[in-house]
Formats: structure tokens, C-alpha cells, sequence
């Protein structure tokens, strides 16, 4: 469904992946994990178009995104839930909504999505005049991610999810990642949180200074040592 | 810029010399007329540069070209003060009008766009003042400096002989060069730098920012007061739209970008420039011409910033350096 | 220039109704700064160019008042789109003061080509309305209506930005510029947008202006800088900022006006201005960030 075949990227003078390749079929949840500064928000960038492959193919269903505009990506079904959130903070939870249904084809459905995304998370209901930067870490991203779900897209792509949450909140959210995986939905996440990550994804890539050193299923990487030493902490 | 090597010292005199000279031996009023006119902007527009190649883009140099004018004007006809006395009034109360709106802006980190919209606000203003003033100045009518009798006179600053105005221009001019040498040489010039690349890091360093950006700009608002007085003393005519007015403020921005902003000589090359376009217009198409020198320069100021942001000396000069940077290598 | 009147409440009221306009200006200056990130300094050269065409429209072709109206708004509203593709486009990229400085070019080739063009006689509709007199404070119709069509301008962008797609993809931009896309927003289509509706806000400013005053090539001198304060003041970006801050200058300029001229009015309101920036640096609602 999503292949990533041998991408370089990076900033300027600056490259930040060398000849990154993975893949995630449909129905998976694929998780990338690595230490700060290995390239995990690069590589979701380099799919959802916000930088372009400098080497390499990023692939949706065989076709290459390379000349696909970065604003029509989200129309081929692939979202994007940022680091860092990023909620437009001064607008409602609605109109953070409403944005995340801005491409044609959403706008009709936008009462169906809306009523979807306030089933899975009902607090969002509750606050849906609230304006997003007024709520809590843990509602931002729950915001963040009704956000993209708004799209009605066929996967998703999660960068950081538990990052800067409380750990009883850091809790919840993986819990939200396995229920919308449960709902049918490819999901593509970046995580440092390796312990929780591992929990909920069926396969995983291990991407240490822009290279994907490791990849198997999450059974296998728990096992590894390197994972264990580095990452587990045992 | 390198220090002067010993063999082009020659070649710099040579070139004063002739500055000085070659004029006052042809002698003839209108190709001298312009040359005092292109001196005495080129001095405002090299005023102008001094804060402006900081990154501190100000709007507010109509403004103080006008106080410069109408302040020395004013004291001679009310006060009988000598424009000896008079200018340097003039360029105080343009340091103090500098000091009174650049400090909350830069205390309160008012830059870019703010900065840019507060002085030009500044321009528009001291306009207004002139008109509202009317009683005083003349309004949008002009205002003119009493004459004495006989029309020459060192204690009025008033001299009919183009030759006597000439060499107080190009020395005028030439001050201007030497203060842009001195800041260009001094730390302040470090300071500034620091400052328009990244006002925090550069208080971090030490650098006190608000002390640094107000130096300059008292600096270059004095420097403009004293081409307003000059003009002035010269046309022994000012209106409120030849001094003052978002228009001079643009005229300059736009000499100084058409020139080049990173060089010294950049403000002058605008001068010359758009004088001469403006004089060719005039001369080609008379009064038909009315509107048109300024509908080019709003057209060339587009093209430049979009196309060649160096200006013209600054890209050649960025050429040359190159050309011999590869020669040498 | 008699457009103010001896009773302090005449005063007050036409200062209220100044406001209107005053904030229409505004309102369209921010609308752009905040999207865009560019302070288009020509905008009240458009203006001006907007009452030109309501010039033209109603004396040179005969059309009616209300059907010049919407063609000078459509008008301006097609400068601002060639504003943005010609000048601010291609700079983009580039540091923010050269498009403020692009825009400075704009503005003298705008006022010269009216110079040029229409040539520096002043021009009016010669429409004269008649004056209201309620309680003995007489108010022209002009300025009521300018009043209240600025008021309805304002409420349609406001329905605008609220309630569509678009306006709302307009209020994020101002947010979070670069995860646009992935909200599948086409930054540069949403710019030409909203510099479509920046310059039909300045064609309105200018219907409801050319019922007050004469046109001429420099008539945008003398609303220009007290628009620009008025942004400052406000915050730029800020809309509801800027809409406050209208209603204050124009009642300083207009009780001003009332004791001494006009000119006198827009002095106090940079003295205000100046001491405000002492006190507000930041705008009067300012957001600590």
C-alpha cells in the first residue's frame, strides 16, 4: 500500500535520511522507532510531501508522489497527524475539525465524519466550542488526531503521539492508537516511547542516523538485544 | 572592504582631485546644478543607507529631511538665527523626534513591518504638521528663506555662486562617505550586524540592542536633517512635498535599493541615477513628462527588489569580486 | 475642508461614523498582514484607485451609483490578485521588508500613473445627499450610509471567515502556515483568495469614500498613514484590535478637527499613537506569545 524505496532526504546542506526503505500493507500498523534525531519526523514528512525525496520513491499503491503537490496528498487518503500536534490554537475543537475536512471530497460527509470523531472521542464533543490551545496535552492530541480522521483516510501517519504527555496520559493514547487500528485503519507511527509502541503495532523499523538498521515483527524486535540494551532498558 | 592598497592611493587622489576641479573648471551652471542636486540626495540617500543596510528599514526619512529644512528656514526668518546656528537646531530637533519614536520601538522590539509602518506614519505626520502650521510655514504653498541683500552671505549660508555650492556639497558628500567608512570599521558595525541577524542572540553576546539600533538611527536622522537644510539653503525653496512626505522617504528607499544597499558608493549610483532619468524626462518631454519619472521609478523599484535585490553596484561588485576571487585561485 | 461641524456631539457622531470606514480600511490591511505576512503599503492607493473608477463609472459613462459599486469593488478586488501574482509572489521566499519595500514601489507607481492618466484636478460624483437633523446634530446621509455599509462589509467577512471552508482555511493560515498542507490547503490558491478579498474590501472603502471626498492622485496620502497606525495600534493581524483602535483615532482626529484643522487632528493622533506604543507596545490587544 505505502513503500518508501530507497528515499534520501534532508534540509538544505543537511541530509537527514540516507536510502530509507519500508513498507506498510493494508490493514497493518507499522511502527518506526529510534532516538532523537534519527530522521522519524523526517521520514513522515517525506510521505505527506512536506519535503521531497532528494533520491529514492516514496510509493502509494505503486504510484511515485514525487510530482503529487503536497496539498492533494491528504486527497489520496494518506493523513498526517504532526509532531507536536500543532492545532490551529486560537480556533474551536469544530473548526480544527472543520479543517481537517477542508478537501473537496470530505466536505460532504463532514456531519458523518464529525459524528465518527466525537464517538471515539466524546470529550472532544464536550469541548467543541473551546478553543484548542486552552485545552490539555492529552485533549490537543486527541484533537489532533480527530483531525485527521476527519479526512476519512485510508491510513494514518502518527509522529510522536505520546510526546510531552503525562504517562497516565501517554497510557490513553495508546490506547486510542489500538482502537482505531481495531476500527479497520492502516496506521503508520514514530514513536521513542519503544516499550508502549511495540504493545500495539504488528511490525516495527528501527531507524538510528537516517538508516533503518532493523526491521521485523514487534515480537522479534522485543526480543532483540540491541532493542533490549538500548531502548527497553533490561 | 579591504584596506586601500598603496598603489591605488594614487588613483583615489587623482580621482578627488578631479572631483573637485574638473567642474569648477568647465564652470557651466546647468551641468553644475546637477551635480550639487545629485550630491546633496546622495548624501540623504547615503544617510538613509546607514540604518537601512541593518536591516532597521525606516519610512520616516521624509520626516526628518523635513525638520532639517523647515527648522533652519524658520529660525533665520523668526529668529534672525544664522543657519550656523539654525542647522545644528534643526538636526537636534530631528535627533530628538529619532529618539522620541525610535525608543519605544526598539525597547519594545518593534521591527520589520511595525517598524517600517510607525515611520512611515512618522513621514505622513511631520507633513501634516508643516501643512497644519500654515500660519508658520507656508502650508502646501512652499515656504522661502528671507534673502539678504547682495544674495551671498557666509552668516546667512546663502550663495549665489554655483562653484562656492558645489564644493559644499561634495564636501558634504564626501562626510558622508567617511562616517559610512567609520561605522563600517568600527564594532558598532559588528553590533548592528549582530542585531539584524538575531536581536536575541546578540544581547545574549552582550550587546546592549536598544542603545546600538538608537545610536544609528540618531546618526542617520541627523545625517538626513542636515540634506534637508542643504537642499534648502541651495533652492532657497522647501514645500512640504520636496522635504517631507511618505514620497521622499520612498525616493530614498528606492535610489538606495536601485544602487545598492551593501556599498558605499550604492546610495550615490542611485542619486545619479534617478536624477538624471528625472532631469532626461523633463528635458525630453516638458511638462508632459509630469508623473511619469516617478511612475518609472515605482516600476524600477518592483523590477530590482524582485530581479537584482543587490541593486546595480552592489551586483557588479559582487561580479567583480567573484571574477577576481577566481583569478586569484 | 468643512467635512466636520461645530457641536462636540456632531463631532462625536461623525467621529463614530468616521470609524466605519476607518475600520473597513483596516479590516482589509490586517486581513492580508495576517494571512500573508505582508504589510501592502499601497493600500489606500487601491482606494484611491477604486474612486477613480467610481469616478468614471458614474460621471464619464453614466451608470448608476449601484451598479458602479459592484464593478469598482470586482475591480479593485482583481488589483489585489495582480498585486499579489506580480509583486508579492515572487518574494515570497525572500526577507519580508523587500515585499513591504515592493509594495512602497507600488504605491509610487500607482499614484503616478493616476497623475499620468487622470491628470491632479479633483474629481466628485457631485452626488450631494441630504443631511439628517435629529435633536438639532445634523448628520449627512453619506456618512450614515458609509457607516452603516462598512458595518455590513465587516459582517459579511466576518460570515465569510466563520462559516466557509475557505474562511476558515483563512483564519488557520494566520496559525500554522506550514501544516497546511496537510489539510490538503493550497497556501498559494488561499493568498490569491484572500488578496481577492483584501482589495474588494479597499473597493468598498472606496464606493463609500467618494460619496465624502474628492479624488485625486494623492488622496490616499491623507488615510494611508492613520490606516497603518491603526493596524499597529491594533496589532497587526488583529482584526478586532484594529476595529477598537479605528474608532479611537477617528474620534481624536474628528474632536481634533473640531477645536483646531483637520491636519491638527491627525497630529493628535500620533501623539496618542506614540504615546500608546509607551504604554501598549505590543497593540492594544496584544497576545503575549
Amino acid at each position: 500500500m505505502l513503500e518508501l524505496r530507497n528515499v534520501d532526504t534532508g534540509y538544505g546542506t543537511f541530509q537527514a535520511l540516507f536510502g530509507a526503505s519500508l513498507e506498510v500493507r493494508l490493514g497493518e500498523a507499522v511502527g518506526v522507532i529510534g532516538p532523537n534525531g534519527a530522521g522519524k519526523t523526517t521520514l513522515m514528512r517525506v510521505i505527506s510531501g512536506l519535503i521531497r525525496p532528494t533520491a529514492g520513491q516514496v510509493l502509494w499503491e505503486g504510484t511515485d508522489l514525487a510530482t503529487v503537490p503536497a496539498h492533494r496528498i491528504v486527497e489520496l487518503g494518506i493523513a498526517h497527524v504532526p509532531e507536536h500536534r500543532r492545532l490551529f490554537p486560537r480556533m474551536t475543537v469544530e473548526d480544527n475539525l472543520r479543517m481537517g475536512a477542508f478537501m473537496p471530497a470530505a466536505r460532504p460527509k463532514f456531519a458523518q465524519r464529525l459524528e465518527f470523531v466525537y464517538g471515539l472521542f466524546p470529550r472532544m464533543k464536550e469541548r467543541r466550542n473551546q478553543l484548542a490551545g486552552t485545552m490539555s496535552g492529552g485533549e490537543q492530541q486527541m484533537c489532533a488526531i480527530g483531525r485527521a480522521l476527519m479526512s476519512d483516510p485510508r491510513i494514518l501517519l502518527m509522529d510522536e503521539p505520546s510526546a510531552g504527555l503525562a504517562p497516565v496520559i501517554v497510557q490513553q493514547v495508546f490506547e486510542l492508537v489500538r482502537r482505531i487500528r481495531e476500527s479497520g485503519l492502516t496506521v503508520l507511527i514514530v514513536e521513542q516511547n519503544v516499550q508502549q509502541v511495540l504493545k500495539v503495532v504488528d511490525r516495527a523499523y528501527l531507524l538510528e542516523a537516517g538508516t533503518i538498521r532493523m526491521s521485523g515483527t514487534a515480537a522479534e524486535l522485543s526480543a532483540s538485544d540491541t532493542i533490549r540494551e538500548a531502548y527497553l532498558g533490561v | 572592504m579591504n584596506a586601500i592598497p598603496k598603489g591605488k592611493a594614487g588613483l583615489w587622489a587623482a580621482a578627488a582631485a578631479a572631483l573637485v576641479i574638473l567642474p569648477l573648471a568647465w564652470g557651466s551652471p546647468y551641468p553644475m546644478h546637477i551635480m550639487i542636486t545629485i550630491l546633496i540626495w546622495s548624501f540623504a540617500y547615503t544617510s538613509w543607507s546607514m540604518m537601512g543596510r541593518f536591516g532597521l528599514v525606516s519610512l520616516g526619512h521624509g520626516g526628518f529631511m523635513g525638520v532639517g529644512a523647515y527648522v533652519t528656514a524658520l529660525a533665520w526668518n523668526n529668529l534672525g538665527l544664522s543657519p550656523w546656528l539654525g542647522i545644528p537646531l534643526g538636526l537636534l530637533c530631528a535627533a530628538l523626534l529619532a529618539l522620541v519614536v525610535a525608543w519605544p520601538c526598539f525597547r519594545f522590539r518593534i521591527t520589520g513591518h511595525y517598524f517600517a509602518l510607525v515611520t512611515l506614519a512618522l513621514s505622513g505626520i511631520v507633513l501634516q504638521v508643516i501643512v497644519a502650521t500654515r500660519g508658520l510655514t507656508g502650508g502646501s504653498l512652499g515656504y522661502t528663506p528671507d534673502r539678504v541683500p547682495g544674495g551671498s552671505s557666509i552668516i546667512a549660508f546663502q550663495f549665489t555662486d554655483k562653484s562656492t555650492w558645489y564644493l559644499i556639497a561634495l564636501a558634504v558628500w564626501a562626510m558622508g562617505l567617511v562616517i559610512w567608512y567609520a561605522v563600517q570599521h568600527s564594532m558598532m558595525r559588528y553590533a548592528l550586524e549582530a542585531i539584524s541577524e538575531d536581536e536575541d542572540a546578540a544581547a545574549a553576546a552582550g550587546v546592549n540592542v536598544t542603545a546600538e539600533k538608537l545610536k544609528i538611527t540618531v546618526i542617520s536622522a541627523m545625517m538626513t536633517a542636515l540634506s534637508g537644510a542643504l537642499y534648502c539653503q541651495y533652492q532657497m525653496f522647501v514645500s512640504p512635498d520636496s522635504v517631507s512626505g511618505i514620497a521622499i522617504s520612498l525616493q530614498m528607499v528606492f535610489a538606495v535599493v536601485v544602487g545598492g544597499i551593501y556599498v558605499a558608493l550604492g546610495p550615490t549610483i542611485g542619486a545619479v541615477i534617478t536624477i538624471l532619468l528625472g532631469e532626461g524626462l523633463r528635458i525630453g518631454f516638458g511638462p508632459a513628462a509630469v508623473g511619469w519619472d516617478n511612475l518609472i521609478y515605482g516600476l524600477l523599484l518592483v523590477i530590482f527588489i524582485i530581479f537584482l535585490p543587490q541593486g546595480i553596484l552592489g551586483s557588479i561588485m559582487s561580479v567583480w569580486r567573484r571574477n577576481t576571487a577566481r583569478a586569484a585561485a | 475642508m468643512g467635512f466636520f461641524d461645530i457641536f462636540l456631539v456632531e463631532a462625536l457622531v461623525n467621529g463614530l461614523l468616521l470609524g466605519g470606514v476607518l475600520a473597513l480600511l483596516a479590516l482589509g490591511l490586517n486581513l492580508i498582514f495576517g494571512v500573508i505576512d505582508v504589510a501592502w503599503i499601497c493600500y489606500a492607493e487601491l482606494v484611491m484607485f477604486g474612486m477613480y473608477a467610481m469616478y468614471y463609472f458614474v460621471i464619464v459613462f453614466g451608470l448608476s451609483y449601484w451598479v458602479a459599486a459592484p464593478m469598482a469593488i470586482a475591480l479593485i478586488g482583481v488589483m489585489g490578485v495582480l498585486l499579489h501574482v506580480l509583486v508579492i509572489a515572487p518574494l515570497l521566499g525572500t526577507a519580508p521588508i523587500n515585499q513591504l519595500l515592493a509594495t512602497g514601489g507600488v504605491l509610487f507607481f500607482l499614484q503616478s500613473l493616476a497623475t499620468v492618466a487622470f491628470g491632479i484636478d479633483f474629481r466628485n460624483l457631485g452626488i450631494r445627499l441630504p443631511t439628517l437633523e435629529v435633536a438639532e446634530v445634523f448628520v449627512s446621509y453619506a456618512r450614515l450610509l458609509a457607516f452603516g455599509a462598512a458595518l455590513t462589509g465587516m459582517l459579511a467577512l466576518w460570515l465569510f471567515l466563520t462559516r466557509t471552508y475557505t474562511g476558515t482555511a483563512i483564519r488557520a493560515i494566520a496559525q500554522d502556515r506550514e501544516i497546511m498542507a496537510l489539510m490538503g490547503v493550497d497556501t498559494r490558491r488561499v493568498y490569491v483568495i484572500t488578496s481577492a478579498v483584501g482589495g474588494a474590501l479597499a473597493g468598498l472603502a472606496s464606493c463609500l469614500l467618494v460619496l465624502q471626498y474628492d479624488v485625486h492622485p494623492f488622496v490616499g496620502l491623507s488615510f494611508g498613514p492613520i490606516t497603518f497606525m491603526i493596524c499597529v495600534m491594533g496589532g497587526l493581524g488583529n482584526m478586532i484590535g484594529g476595529f477598537i483602535a479605528a474608532f479611537i483615532f477617528a474620534e481624536i482626529i474628528s474632536i481634533g478637527g473640531l477645536y483646531l484643522d483637520l491636519e491638527w487632528g491627525y497630529v493628535f493622533a500620533f501623539v496618542f499613537f506614540i504615546a500608546m506604543m509607551f504604554v501598549r507596545p505590543e497593540g492594544l490587544l496584544a497576545r503575549r506569545s
